[in-house]
């Protein structure tokens, strides 16, 4: 028997049976059809947030740390509006969504009704697609769609555009939702180009001083397993972007670090002199690349990624290879064997140890984690606090960040072994993303030690979420580095501005965040002597059932290093420390 | 370089915003743009043209084939095609230079398609750049007004853009 149901049913409905987890919104006039019908008969939990920026990046920690697309509901108008910092953020980072924003009654639109806003169009620049509902009977195949094209190819955040008119209940329509779609116009590809692969291993096999650099499309496409596996084999050297981080694990020997801006020295060092790169998952970033026309002089480039667009954006490939990232390294591993199977002496065993020991020398000399390469301080340098925070998680903690120094130095010194554990906003860069998203992650794994690393700055832009924490009962453990500035803004005044601190300090303004925690029903502690650092830390993941926000006031004056040489400067152009440089 | 982009797209509210959006978000040109309805009322045929260097153009196609509502796409200019743009053209018609306009419009196989005691409305069809001779060739007559179609294109031969 076929079911009748009305819009809003339908999408509490389908929303069901998409095996959706969570949905995080926050209701309004033109959606309130909507949660009448989530609120009547809807076995999908929703999460209220204190602000719908916060929803969207809840719902990105829990897509980012899960793979399943993050599923938000707003209201039309400042609802949307509120929405929008969150889907972009989404979007530069390529992480599955599905947004689903009301809108004012289809006869209103363009009349400047009450809360009306061209949300299609607000979006359109930073969604993958998005849909407007004309009919109530489309609701089931466009939700299915629209997971469908979040979720596929390079993923990404997808709006639909709610009426209100349609989610009413008193008329009903046959419901059916569709195991799959097909779409004409939408064919991501499946598999890369047999040819294009054996030269890849080929040319592979034939370096002398290779080096493997994976990004974030690894993490999405699930090919860690196999990226580790084939960096294995060859005994190459791996380096991971911001984003790709814990795709090549960090433990492991042939790990060189990230690259990139502030990325390792030894990884920056061994992708300039490199003659063959294998690009996975990455974009080639301007964070990573420093002058485009100085990178990499002598590399010959391998570029795999299932967005044709990124090959040879920025940096032309050599051999580009469009498609997912399993399929392609399947048949890239099967290649290579094929080729040693007959050629055993491939890859040149001598030249790789050269290599190696080029790169040993390298990290040697200036690697984050060969020797102490931050100064001394009477007060805690923000490295110890991250060296502190993996210890005591065991490095098995999910870790978001907000954006500035405390980023850096988490994803520095933070050494990630698995994907999905380093959850960041790396292309947006959008302070106030850490305490969301570290929501998300906790709803997705409860019993998780889960960290938001942030820093004074950041944390007050969705400090309202202290409060969602409450409610949900979220207890993620605060580490905020607390610096008393904008610390990157401060950091880059004081390189090129000669330290004029133009509004990147707040005075005495701040708040007592202790107390404030206290305030939310919550444990907050401040640290202040290195000596009791990790006792505090121990004592706030021990407490497994409560948020704890750990205050630890650090050096003000530590900058992030290594950092680019900009601008006119390569990728082996870097300053190591105040007063030195390669 | 000029490109002649033509694509099939499906005929949905809003898709042609996300082409135009798609150029003035990453920086690109259009020159002229042009867009109907074809045989098949589900899809509608966008042409633009536009300039760049080969790197452009080919970040402009693949995102342009990226765009859900794009179905499918050709770079005439690839090829041997034939593109046509309509060009209606008033100017004033008086005196000496009303013989001179119609000569003019013969010499460029246009036809004058409306008639009034001062002025004559011409229709020209044709490449852009007959377009631009023929308006270079009014230089002495008073152009009042002049209303361009874009650039519609297709391929030479057995080559189609369908699905
Ligand atoms: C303060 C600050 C400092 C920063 N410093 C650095 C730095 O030093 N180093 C650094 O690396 N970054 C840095 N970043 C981040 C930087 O801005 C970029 O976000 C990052 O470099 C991009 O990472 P990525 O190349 O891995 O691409 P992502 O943005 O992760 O993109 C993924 C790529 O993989 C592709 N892809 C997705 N799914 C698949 C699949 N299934 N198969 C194949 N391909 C797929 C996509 O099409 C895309 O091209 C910094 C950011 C901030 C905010
Ligand atoms: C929403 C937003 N506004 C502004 C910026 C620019 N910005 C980048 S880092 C930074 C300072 C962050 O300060 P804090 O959170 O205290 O971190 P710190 O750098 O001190 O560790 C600013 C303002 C940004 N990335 N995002
Ligand atoms: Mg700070």
């Amino acid at each position: 028997m076929v079911e009748l149901l009305s819009g809003g049913e339908m999408i509490a409905r389908a929303l069901e049976d998409e095996g959706v987890e969570y949905i995080f919104g926050y209701p309004g006039g033109a959606v309130l059809h909507i949660y009448d019908a989530l609120f009547k008969d809807c076995k999908v939990p929703h999460v209220l947030v204190r602000h719908e920026q916060a929803a969207t990046h809840a719902a990105d920690g829990y897509a980012r740390a899960t793979g399943k697309p993050g599923v938000v509901l707003v209201t039309s108008g400042p609802g949307a509006t509120n929405a929008i910092t969150g889907i972009a953020t989404a979007y530069m980072d390529s992480i599955p969504m599905v947004v689903f924003s009301g809108q004012v009654q289809s006869h209103l639109i363009g009349e400047d009704a009450f809360q009306e806003t061209d949300m299609i169009g607000i979006s359109r620049p930073i969604v993958k697609h998005s849909f407007m509902v004309k009919k109530a009977e489309d609701i089931p195949v466009m939700i299915k769609k629209a997971f469908h094209i979040a979720a596929t190819g390079r993923p990404g955040p997808v709006v639909i555009d709610i009426p209100k008119d349609i989610t009413r209940p008193d008329e009903k329509f046959e419901y059916h939702y569709p195991r799959s779609v097909k779409m004409r116009s939408y064919a991501p590809a499946q598999r890369g180009h047999t040819g294009q692969i054996k030269k890849a291993a080929k040319l592979l096999v034939s370096a002398k001083r290779p080096i493997i650099y994976a990004g974030g499309g690894v993490i999405q496409g699930e090919g860690s397993d196999l990226l580790t596996r084939l960096a294995r084999e060859l005994n190459y050297p791996v380096t991971n972007t911001l984003m790709g981080l814990g795709a090549f694990p960090a433990t492991d020997r042939q790990f060189l670090g990230m690259l990139g801006m502030h990325g390792f020295y030894e990884a920056n060092m061994a992708m300039h002199h490199s003659d063959v790169i294998l690009a996975v998952g990455a974009r080639f970033d301007d964070r990573v690349t420093n002058t485009v026309s100085k990178f990499c002089p002598g590399a010959k480039i391998i570029h795999v990624d299932v967005d044709p667009a990124s090959i040879s954006k920025t940096v032309p490939a050599d051999i580009p290879i469009v498609g997912p990232v399993q399929a392609v390294l399947e048949e890239l591993l099967a290649q290579l064997a094929t080729i040693r199977e007959k050629e055993s002496d491939l890859p040149d065993q001598g030249a790789l140890e050269r290599w190696w020991k080029q790169i040993d020398e390298w990290r040697g000399k200036h690697g984050l984690w060969t020797g102490r390469r931050y100064g001394e301080s009477k007060m805690i340098m923000p490295q110890q606090v991250i060296e502190s925070l993996y210890r005591v998680t065991d490095g098995d903690a999910y870790v978001t960040s907000d954006v500035g120094q405390h980023q850096m130095f988490a994803a520095q010194y933070y050494r990630f072994d698995q994907p999905r554990r380093w959850i960041n906003s790396g292309g947006l860069g959008t302070m106030g993303f850490g305490l969301p998203a570290a929501m998300g992650v906790q709803l997705a794994f409860p019993d998780k030690a889960v960290a938001c690393v942030t820093g004074e700055g950041s944390i007050q832009m969705n400090i309202q979420e202290l409060s969602t924490c409450t409610q949900y009962n979220t207890p993620v453990k605060i580490i905020n580095l607390r610096n008393n500035y904008l610390g990157m803004v401060k950091q880059w005044q004081d390189m090129q501005y000669e330290g004029r601190y133009a509004m990147s300090t707040y005075e005495d303004s701040l708040p007592d965040f202790v107390k404030l925690m206290e305030a939310y029903g919550h444990v907050g502690m401040q640290v202040t002597q290195l000596s009791e650092l990790d006792a505090k830390m121990e004592e706030a993941f021990a407490m497994k059932d409560r948020l704890v926000f750990l205050d630890i006031i650090i050096d003000p004056m530590e900058h992030v290093y290594p950092m680019h040489v900009a601008p006119n400067g390569s990728m082996k152009d870097m300053w190591l420390s105040k007063n030195e440089r390669t | 370089m000029r490109r002649i982009i033509s694509m099939l797209m499906e005929n949905e509210p809003g898709a042609l915003s996300r082409v135009v959006g798609l150029f003035s978000q990453r920086g690109y040109n259009i020159e002229t743009l042009n867009v109907a309805p074809t045989d098949d009322p589900t899809l509608s045929r966008l042409t633009l043209t536009t300039a760049g260097d080969d790197k452009q153009i080919e970040q402009i196609t693949k995102h342009l084939n990226k765009l859900v509502d794009v179905v499918k796409l050709v770079d005439l200019t690839e090829g041997a095609h034939i593109e046509r743009d309509l060009m209606l053209i008033k100017v004033r018609a008086q005196g000496v230079l009303r013989d001179e306009v119609k000569r003019t419009t013969d010499i460029f196989r246009g036809q004058i398609v409306d008639v009034g005691p001062n002025v004559y409305t011409i229709q020209l069809a044709g490449t852009s750049d007959k377009l631009d001779s023929f308006v270079a060739a009014m230089a002495d007559v008073d152009i009042l007004e002049v209303v361009r179609s874009g650039v519609a294109g297709i391929s030479r031969g057995e080559k189609v853009l369908s699905l």
